[in-house]
């Protein structure tokens, strides 16, 4: 069987949806393909829950203007300058237009949930969180009349001269099929579920990894489009990782199984050894290097201590904390050495000075005197019950990408623009997100490169 | 651990879902439980009673099933709910009721119409329950006025005593309100929110029912129920005023104040529940809670044959099947009135303390 569309979509995220969105108003007949059943669709969308979009004057429901400007220094800051700025302009640019749009598209807003109060005034919420945003945009698609298939794994794309010309997949009912399109927009994300994949730059390690979003995410696609001369850009061996329970399932334990009490007390190794300052950062620059740095110590997994007295001070969480009534208790329970453990507290209490206890600033409150220290928010670990949460990394996605222009086109390894190839999302975040991460912005990523895929790949299709 | 299995259930639930929040912009059980980090069996209750079962988190959870978190709220606080039901009745000797609701409706529904008519028959003379009466007191020369008012305002008085009895059981168990200031712009607050069914709107999109669209009609059903039934109830006391205040006696022609409120809400309590009982047929499985068909259909029953035999009785009065009619109304009307404390009824009552309760605590909390 052989059929032919004027747009192919490979993926089912946000960035699969905007751009099948924009193709089919384009004019574009359009089908998409998800290579994940039905409710798993959407990728890392589905974990989602907000978006980072500029704005210069505050909305409804957000709390005041987040300029190009302050945008753009924020992406700088957190990538260290490895962006593309015109690409990352563009981005911001289009951002402003992207808080319309994607209402326009079904998608509603709602301000910062609970807990979340320092991105009321950039990031804008998705009332009902990312399933419900992508529930929108589908139910957008298909009254268009974009054609969507779940289950429908691309094996093997057809590539000459920098056209793609078909795509095969194997489909669990119909077998093998080739579909040929005019043009392609592959949005199909990074390969943070591939653990073969991870090994080739992180060894064995990655065994003891935890997959945040869906075993689906496997880049599959883009590593057809790497191999058959698409030119890469990203660090391939660097993933965004964070901290979470340990408890968590392997894959799609989503954002409830994170853990953001690293300031409230100490993290040690499995030999109840400290190996890191637990109040250098503030949120949310925090929670974004402990992953790396749990990945880094034996056997992948760190152990958050603290005790009764903080147990109100952060979000509650999914898996409840293993608790002892002494710090020896607290440590049989978790295997730990128990003597090893009641010399790090001990040490650590010994080393704390007096402060005002502040976790909204960076406070006062430091140790002396000890490797490594902690710099803020030190306070003894004394109250009884004593609290652990075990932590692993868990990673979020990967920046390894393919190499775009402004008008979401490929560029093949020789420099030259793809004539009808286009990436948005994941798939192409490592463009303007060259490592670090800041709330909502693979959100915007997907949403406004998705539309100038769709857009661009319509009009290519319509010539 | 609670009471319960299901409270257990919902005690899981609401910790995994306190932990993301993804969902406090879809109602008002969201907000609520943010308010708190443990669930009493008396929370969770009330999170169970302020669900209006709009679907929306379900639809929009990451984690429903199949994922393994197996997140499932409208189902759980669904169950929870009409367990609450039967913990809070008065007497506790009747909470059984609620294990086969649809059997017991059925049956006191049955009999009490049965004994309307065996009544009209064995009181009157074949002439006069076949008889075509017309002009004020017609409907009297079948059950005189002062016996059918005795005999409704006693049964109506006992429900509203049991159903204050069981509310009061359920307020005091969930406990006082986070922040604890009562007032009576939280009641004002509530009537409003209760009135609109605010939170049947799946977060402003529309509610799901038989799937993953928000096409769902149920709050178009449940306000042409609910007003039917409050027009209805208003037909029936202007009807008393005509009768004590101006000595006018029924039936009224056509025109008057009681024919028209009367006709607008049977017509109300027809399509309604009818509307209702469809959408309850269509349900998709994983929201519904099978194991309360009975009871859910039952009173959307009990309320369609109030409905129905007034419209009838309406319609045919002054024919010979005026008598027969009205023993059937009647005999409809009073098994309402009696199982209203032990049936789906109860739910708007709970789920209007429940309201009270969270204007309270957003009062509070907006005040804090």
């Amino acid at each position: 069987m052989s059929s032919k569309y004027d747009v192919l979509v490979i993926g089912g995220g946000n960035a699969a949806l905007c751009a099948a969105i924009a193709a089919r108003r384009g004019g574009a007949s359009v089908l998409v393909l998800e290579g994940a059943p039905k409710f798993y669709r959407g990728g890392n969308t589905r974990h989602t829950r907000n978006m980072r979009c500029a704005h210069d004057a505050a909305t409804e429901i957000l709390t005041g203007p987040y300029t190009e400007e302050e945008f753009w220094e924020d992406l700088l800051r957190v990538t260290g300058g490895k962006t593309d700025e015109v690409l990352a302009r563009h981005m911001i640019r289009e951002s402003k237009d992207i808080l319309n749009w994607i209402v326009e598209q079904g998608v509603r807003w709602q301000p910062s949930l609970g807990g979340t109060l320092s991105l009321g005034r950039t990031n804008s919420f998705f009332l009902g969180g990312g399933r419900a945003m992508l529930n929108a945009l589908y139910l957008t698609a298909e009254r268009l009349g974009v054609d969507v298939e779940y289950d429908a794994e691309v094996t093997d794309l057809v590539i000459e001269d920098g056209m793609f010309l078909a795509a095969r997949l194997k489909r669990p009912i119909r077998g093998e099929t080739e579909i040929r399109a005019t043009s392609l927009v592959a949005a199909a994300g990074g390969f943070e579920a591939n653990i073969e994949w991870l090994k080739q730059y992180w060894g064995e390690a990655a065994d003891n990894f935890l997959i945040r979003g869906t075993p689906y995410n496997r880049g599959s696609v883009l590593r057809m489009l790497l191999d058959k001369g698409v030119q890469e850009v990203g660090d391939p061996t660097q993933c965004h990782a964070v901290a979470i329970d340990a408890r968590a399932p392997k894959f799609d334990g989503g954002i409830i199984t994170r853990h953001d009490s690293v300031v409230f007390g100490i993290v040690v190794n499995k030999h109840a050894q400290r190996f890191y300052d637990e109040g250098e950062e503030i949120w949310p620059k925090r929670y974004a290097i402990w992953g790396r740095l749990v990945a880094a110590q034996p056997d992948q997994i760190a152990y958050i201590i603290f005790d009764s007295s903080v147990v109100t001070s952060f979000m509650p969480t999914l898996f409840p904390p293993i608790a002892g009534q002494s710090i020896a208790e607290l440590a049989g329970k978790l295997e730990l050495d128990p003597a090893a453990l009641e010399r790090t507290i001990t040490e650590f209490n010994a080393a704390v000075r007096p402060g005002t206890f502040d976790h909204t600033i960076l406070d006062d409150c430091v140790t002396e005197g000890i490797t490594p220290p902690k710099t803020h928010w030190a306070r003894r670990i004394e109250a009884p019950p004593y609290l652990a949460y075990p932590v692993r990394p868990g990673i979020t996605f990967t920046y390894l990408g393919t190499r775009v222009n402004k008008e979401a086109r490929m560029l093949m390894a020789d420099g030259k623009p793809s004539g009808n190839m286009f990436a948005a999302g994941e798939i192409m975040a490592g463009n303007v997100l060259g490592k670090g991460y800041a709330a909502g912005m693979g959100m915007t990523i997907g949403s406004v490169f998705g539309r100038i895929a769709g857009r661009e790949a319509a009009r290519h299709a319509k010539n | 651990m609670h009471g319960t299995r299901i409270l257990d259930e919902a005690d899981r639930l609401m910790t995994v879902c306190n932990s993301c929040r993804y969902c406090e912009g879809l109602c008002a059980v969201f907000p609520a439980m943010e308010m708190r980090r443990a669930f009493s069996d008396g929370d969770l209750n009330y999170l169970a009673n302020l669900c209006h079962s709009c679907g929306a988190c379900y639809v929009d959870c990451q984690f429903s099933p199949p994922h393994e978190f197996n997140v499932n709220v409208p189902k759980t606080l669904a169950v929870a709910r009409a367990e609450s039901y039967a913990a809070y009745a008065w007497p506790v000797a009747l909470s059984g009721a609620f294990a086969r609701n649809g059997l017991v409706i059925s049956i006191v529904a049955a009999l009490s119409m049965a004994a309307f008519i065996l009544g009209f028959a064995a009181l009157n003379d074949r002439s006069v329950l076949f008889g075509v009466h017309t002009g004020p007191g017609a409907f009297y020369k079948l059950m005189p006025h002062n016996a059918m008012a005795a005999l409704f305002s006693a049964a109506f008085l006992y429900a509203i005593l049991a159903l204050v009895m069981s509310v009061r059981a359920f307020w005091r168990d969930i406990g006082p309100a986070v922040g604890g200031r009562a007032d009576g712009g939280s009641i004002l607050q509530a009537i409003r929110d209760a009135g609109e069914l605010r939170y049947l709107h799946g977060g402003g999109v529309g509610c799901y029912n038989e799937d993953d669209k928000p096409t769902d009609r149920r709050k178009l059903y449940h306000h042409l129920t609910f007003y039917g039934f409050i027009l209805c109830f208003a037909a029936t006391s202007v009807a008393t005023l005509y009768h004590y205040l101006l000595a006018r006696e029924a039936p009224y022609p056509w025109w008057d104040v009681p024919v028209v409120l009367g006709t607008l809400g049977g017509i109300g309590l027809i399509v309604g529940p009818a509307g209702l009982f469809l959408a309850k047929l269509r349900r998709a499985p994983e929201l519904l809670d099978e194991t309360r068909y009975g009871m859910d259909v039952g009173f959307i029953a009990m309320l369609f044959l109030t409905g129905l035999t007034g419209m009838l009785l309406l319609l045919l009065r002054e024919t010979a099947a005026m008598g027969p009619l009205l023993a059937l109304h009647l005999g409809a009307v009073f098994a309402l009135f009696i199982t209203m404390p032990y049936g789906k009824f109860v739910h708007g009552i709970y789920r209007f303390a429940a309201l009270v309760r969270y204007a309270q605590e957003r009062r509070s909390e907006a005040g804090a």
